[in-house]
């Protein structure tokens, strides 16, 4: 037979290889979208209204709308997928209808977003009659990242130590004190890594925004959450393949303004998960 | 004086049949220290008295345990447990201070007055010999303090909610020599206001601190009897062999 060095050789290889075939890639995209793009970001890009067609200016009510929609989305999941997935982890029994709760949740996660767009158009659009509006764009967001927060605060708090809530019980707590004052402050790390994966795809879809709130070209703030904005993913979409003769500079600095985004505000997420972590010793 | 009576106690979990046909009763400020093997229903009882075997989904039970003349099962869980205290097998601080772990039954209770919380703290933390240990330290995390400084905690946080009885399931079992020997010594002072019922795997614990000693085999009780008595001259042979190390 071989030997078994040269096994282990070849293992650590193919081991090697595939993660450097995750990293890699990441790396490049990075690369790309720095080299292309850095020499259109400026401070009249950031904060300037586009103008001329969209052929210069800046993105500032992209930008802005953005925010406003992903904040909007976390407002409205977090709430309700962590009230949700304490519900199915700590007090729901193991019975036939949580078990079809459970797997929807499943399923929710794998609906296309294009489908979320139109629900979101069809539900709050239409029935509900917000209009195409902020409001609109961002609860249906909030549906589509609720299974993310909903699955990762499962595992938080299943994560938290049984014998915690044995404690706290035989202290004479009840069941919602355990949870209140044990489980979940021990559980919020995990939490904030389900919004920080919220977060990524809030901010970087297309398809659910496209029918419940992003308009074309609107070069000023919206002044309440009844009004439609600009996003980044669909400002992007649309200098990249409806309005002829862009500059490559300008996709490629949005795309940039767009990752930054994103990484800016996980950071904070990862900032405040870095002290709830700090606290935690078991 | 009888302060908890168990009278005819089976318990299950799923098919296993953990608790036979159990008859005892716990008198009023002794150490009844309860011996045997491993899986022989020690700590399942215990966990009966202050019902944290309702955690487990495939629990079930029949019989009857009178604390004070009051069926447990009709009182609420968490009046229950404000009177049966625990003390769990490893040292189990809250990862939260040294302070806030002693206090934590007493906030539960709706106590909010910080004097009152202090007050209370230092009690309970001098009656568990631990209140010269950390009275400057009062609050950095609890999991800083060593093994047995834990361990005398958790007594603390116990203590603090003043319960009438209080269950230890092996407290020592993770504890070096000297920390079991200042456990003890709590627990032996303890007696004087408290109802203590202490499981062990330690054969020589259970003779050095206990008034009483009851050997659990198989889910069964095989006799209770002044610990002298159990240990000197037990009436059934298989607790001889047990405490003679024949098994288990």
């Amino acid at each position: 037979m071989r030997n078994p060095k040269t096994t282990q050789k070849i293992a650590f290889f193919f081991l090697f290889l595939s993660a450097m075939l995750v990293f890699l890639p990441v790396i490049f995209i990075i690369f790309v979208i720095i080299q292309k793009g850095i020499g259109a970001i400026n401070l009249n890009f950031l904060l300037d209204v586009p103008r001329n067609g969209m052929k210069a200016g800046g993105i500032f009510p992209a930008i802005v709308g953005t925010i406003y929609l992903v904040f909007g989305a976390i407002i409205f999941a977090l709430p309700v997928g962590v009230l949700a997935a304490i519900y199915l982890s700590e007090y729901s029994k193991n019975n036939y209808l949580n078990r079809i709760i459970r797997l929807a949740i499943i399923n929710l996660a794998g609906v296309p977003s294009v489908v979320y767009g139109l629900f979101g158009l069809a539900l709050f659009v239409n029935f509900l009659k917000f209009g195409v509006c902020i409001l609109s764009g961002s609860l249906t967001l909030g549906i589509m990242i609720l299974p993310v927060i909903i699955t990762a605060t499962r595992e938080a708090l299943e994560n938290v130590p049984k014998i915690f809530r044995e404690v706290s019980l035989s202290l004479g707590a009840t069941k919602w004190q355990t949870i209140r004052y044990v489980v979940l402050p021990n559980a919020l790390s995990g939490i904030l890594t389900g919004v920080i994966l919220g977060i990524s795809r809030a901010a970087g879809e297309t398809a659910p925004i496209l029918f419940t709130v992003a308009a074309f070209y609107l070069p000023y703030l919206p002044n309440s959450i009844f009004e439609q904005v600009m996003a980044l993913p669909y400002h992007l979409y649309v200098i990249s393949t409806q309005v002829p003769n862009i500059d490559e500079k300008i996709k490629y600095g949005t795309a940039l303004v767009l990752l930054l985004l994103v990484l800016f505000m996980n950071l904070i997420a990862i900032i405040l998960r870095h002290k709830f972590r700090k606290k935690k010793s078991w | 004086m009888i302060k908890i009576d168990v009278i005819n106690l089976n318990i299950w979990f799923g098919n296993i049949y953990a608790i036979k046909n159990l008859n005892i009763q716990v008198l009023k400020n002794e150490i009844l220290t309860i011996i045997g093997p491993a899986n022989s229903g020690k700590t399942t009882f215990l966990r009966m008295l202050n019902r944290l075997n309702e955690l487990e989904s495939n629990f079930k039970m029949d019989g009857l345990i009178k604390l004070d003349e009051n069926n447990i099962m009709e009182m609420s869980q968490e009046k229950l447990r404000s009177k049966v205290g625990m003390v769990f097998a490893l040292p189990t601080p809250l990862p939260l201070s040294i302070f806030d772990n002693v206090v934590y039954g007493l906030k539960i209770k709706g106590v909010r007055n910080r004097k009152k919380l202090e007050e209370l703290a230092e009690i309970a933390l001098k009656e568990a010999y631990l209140w010269d240990e950390v009275k400057d330290r009062l609050h950095t995390q609890a999991v800083k303090l060593s093994g047995g400084q834990q361990q005398r905690l958790c007594i603390a946080r116990v203590l603090a909610i003043r319960p009438e009885v209080i269950l230890f399931d092996e407290p020592c079992s993770g504890l070096d020599p000297i920390s079991t020997a200042k456990v003890e010594e709590a627990m032996l002072k303890l007696k004087k206001d408290y109802t203590i019922i202490l499981v062990t795997n330690n054969v020589k614990q259970a003779a050095r601190i206990g008034d009483r000693t009851a050997f659990f085999l198989n889910g069964k009780l095989i006799e209770v009897d002044k610990t002298e008595k159990i240990f000197t001259s037990p009436s059934n042979p298989k607790t001889d062999d047990y405490i003679r190390g024949k098994f288990g």
